[in-house]
C-alpha cells in the first residue's frame, strides 16, 4: 500500500520542475487526491495532464492505486 | 469471434451512436460508487440528456474502455465518440461552465454554482432497502 509521501515523491521524481500534494482520502491507502503543478502541463488540454500524472502509476491505477483524484494545472 | 472483441466492437458501436455516453459504476438512478454520482449529478444539474453504460456487470468492460481511451479510471463521459474525462474533469468543467458548453446545453437558472453531491438534493441521507426483510406471520 503505498503512502501519500510515496506519491507525491513519485509524481515530483517523474515529472521534474513539478510540485505535488498528496492526501490520503481515507486513511486506507488507497484512496488519494493530488494536486499537481507543473511547467509539463503548459499547453496539455486537462486530459492530457491527467494522462501524465496516471502514466507515473501505470498498471498500479485500479490496483495498488484504487483511486487517484487529480487536480492539475501549469506552473 | 472472442468476447474481447465483441466487447470491445460493442463499445466502439455505442460511441458512435450516442452522442453523449457516460461509462459509469452503477446506473444513474442507483450509482455504484462516489465518483460516478457526482458525475451523474453534474449532467443532471445541467438537464443534459446523456446515455449510461453499467461497466460492473463485466470486467472486461473496463479493460476494452481503458485500452480504447487510454484512461485507467471509471466514470469516463465521452462526447462525440470523444474522452471529455473523468470525474474531476467533468466537475471542474460544470463549476467553470465549460461543460455546459461542450454538451451544447444551456445552464439551467436553477442549477447549482457548485458541482452538487447528491443526484437529489433533498434525498434523505441513507436510502434502506428493505425488500429482502422477510415478514413475520
Amino acid at each position: 500500500m503505498p503512502s501519500a509521501d510515496q506519491l507525491k515523491t513519485r509524481i515530483e521524481d517523474a515529472l521534474p520542475g513539478s510540485r505535488a500534494e498528496v492526501a490520503d482520502l481515507k486513511g486506507t491507502g488507497d484512496h488519494f487526491r493530488a494536486v499537481v503543478v507543473s511547467p509539463a502541463f503548459t499547453g496539455l488540454s486537462r486530459i492530457e495532464q491527467h494522462r501524465l500524472v496516471y502514466d507515473v502509476f501505470g498498471a498500479e491505477m485500479g490496483g495498488a492505486i484504487h483511486a487517484l483524484s487529480l487536480s492539475t494545472r501549469p506552473a | 469471434m472472442t468476447d474481447d472483441t465483441a466487447i470491445r466492437e460493442a463499445i466502439q458501436g455505442a460511441l458512435g451512436e450516442h452522442e453523449v455516453l457516460l461509462f459509469m459504476k452503477g446506473t444513474p438512478e442507483a450509482p455504484a460508487c462516489g465518483f460516478s454520482a457526482r458525475t451523474v449529478a453534474a449532467l443532471q444539474a445541467l438537464d443534459a440528456p446523456f446515455s449510461a453504460v453499467d461497466v460492473l456487470p463485466d470486467p472486461r468492460i473496463r479493460q476494452q474502455l481503458s485500452a480504447l481511451s487510454n484512461w485507467p479510471t471509471i466514470p469516463q463521459l465521452f462526447f462525440k465518440g470523444e474522452l471529455v474525462g473523468g470525474c474531476d474533469i467533468v466537475l471542474e468543467m460544470y463549476e467553470s461552465g465549460e461543460l455546459a458548453e461542450a454538451l451544447g446545453v444551456s445552464t439551467p437558472d436553477d442549477a447549482p454554482d457548485e458541482a452538487p453531491v447528491a443526484a437529489e438534493p433533498g434525498a434523505p441521507p441513507l436510502q434502506i432497502d428493505t425488500s429482502l426483510v422477510k415478514q413475520r406471520d
